[in-house]
């Protein structure tokens, strides 16, 4: 049992990292990695967010949304998985507000370190592609909050090495047209296929 | 009238969303290893941005500014569902292949920048064209890209042989190596190289500059016989 949930975190870590193996949340990903410590404080409240918001997101699919889940309501024959869309931003839209009105009242520290970071995660694609992801796979409640977590590690882990990169490669001397987004892409790219060498392992 | 051109153009080459506004980058790496998705993709997104802009455009003097972001969501998100269901109805083998990136249109940053930037200042015939502008501008880039890899990767375009491939009796080698996601980062890379080296003006300017070497300035001095002796 454990064993599998193990299984889902790792996977979704290394295997099928949100960032560099799907893609997910590169605008984010790229303009805000020219510091470690922004990075890193992106990292963390995209794990948090990941972490609420695909468990939540996974009970409103099994619950309300998928073919035939309402049958609790005696409405058995009701599919309303056409609103999925809606129902997941509308979700992490009030999830991000939510947290961030509770770190402004309850942990200022961290509210004021994560600071414009939090609305901006309401459109990084990475929040809203775990989740439909989640659907994808179909997984449990349980299996779910494992997902969440290591999609969320899995971005922050590639951002904090992404931003480690460019910190050192500003000192460096390239053509000028390569100077910021170009190079910064290529290396994007080299550190994909860095990732992708995870793919061949078999838990 | 050349102010509604530039209105449209200026987005595809000047002001391009992926190449130097750094916007819907995610979605241009994932779905371009065929050029027939690529295409599909770029219709869908062109439309939405387009018909957001207009709608949001519309409503922009009755939105009170402080939820704003969710109605603009609401009206993107509708807008991505109609076009996920025509999808799904007509093309259906397409819509699997491009799996949750039609969903993702809606966390697609040029849809949400276009509307924020664009749409609630202006009236909704401008904002129409700007968003069909944008909607161009990431559709060159992607199928720039879709072309290159799947003519490279398996040497035919939209299905068609252009390269006679070594199996069928030809001569070329299906080069695998442009079929694997990564390479797209690159490819975007040598464009944004490309599109720069065209237009100056987009270059960044570097934060640190190496110091030119002139005569005056030895590096690391010979230590003195003086500074030896007072050690």
């Amino acid at each position: 049992m454990i064993e599998n949930y193990l299984n889902i975190f790792i996977n979704a870590i290394f295997i099928e990292n949100l960032a560099l193996s799907v893609f997910l949340g590169m605008c984010t990903f790229i303009a805000i990695s020219k510091k470690i410590e922004a990075a890193i404080g992106l990292g963390i409240a995209v794990i948090v967010v990941l972490a609420i918001t695909v468990p939540i997101n996974n009970l409103i699919y099994n619950y309300v949304l998928r073919d035939g889940a309402l049958a609790w309501a005696g409405l058995s024959d009701v599919d309303l998985s056409f609103v999925g869309l809606i129902s997941y931003i509308g979700v992490i839209a009030a999830c991000v507000q939510i947290l961030e009105m509770f770190l402004d009242k309850y942990v200022p520290v961290l509210y004021n370190a994560l600071g414009i970071f939090l609305p901006l995660i309401t459109v990084n694609c990475a929040i809203l592609g775990a989740s439909l992801f989640m659907v994808e796979k179909d997984l449990y409640f349980g299996e779910s909050v494992a997902y969440g977590l290591g999609a969320g590690v899995g971005w922050a882990l590639a951002i904090t090495i992404l931003a480690g990169i460019r910190e050192k490669l500003k000192y460096s001397d390239m053509p000028e047209g390569l100077q910021g987004l170009g190079s910064t892409f290529i290396i994007v790219g080299l550190m994909s296929f860095g990732f992708m060498s995870f793919g061949g392992i078999i838990l | 009238m050349s102010k509604y051109s530039e209105i449209l153009f200026r987005p595809v080459f000047k002001e391009n969303p992926i190449a130097l506004q750094m916007l819907g980058i995610c979605s241009a790496l994932a779905v371009t290893s065929k050029l027939y998705p690529t295409l599909i993709m770029c219709v869908a997104l062109t439309v939405t941005v387009s018909l957001s802009n207009f709608f949001i455009s519309m409503i922009r003097n009755i939105t009170p500014s402080n939820i704003r972001i969710i109605v603009q969501m609401t009206i993107i998100s509708s807008l991505v569902i109609l076009v996920d269901q025509a999808l799904k109805a007509y093309d259906y083998e397409t819509s699997k292949t491009l799996s949750v990136f039609v969903g993702l249109i809606i966390t697609n940053c040029i849809v949400m920048g276009r509307a924020e930037a664009f749409a609630m200042q202006n009236p909704p015939g401008v904002s129409f064209l700007d968003g069909f502008g944008n909607g161009l501008g990431y559709s060159v880039i992607l199928i720039i890209l879709g072309t290159i890899r799947e003519l490279f990767g398996t040497g035919t375009i939209l299905e068609y042989e252009i390269f006679p491939l070594v199996q069928n009796g030809g001569w070329y080698v299906p080069n695998n190596f442009f079929l694997l996601p990564p390479v797209s980062f690159i490819l975007i890379g040598l464009i944004i190289w490309a599109l720069r080296a065209w237009q100056k003006d987009q270059i960044e300017e570097p934060e640190f500059k190496m110091s030119q070497n002139s005569p005056e300035i030895v590096p690391n001095p010979p230590p003195t016989p003086s500074s030896k002796a007072a050690s």
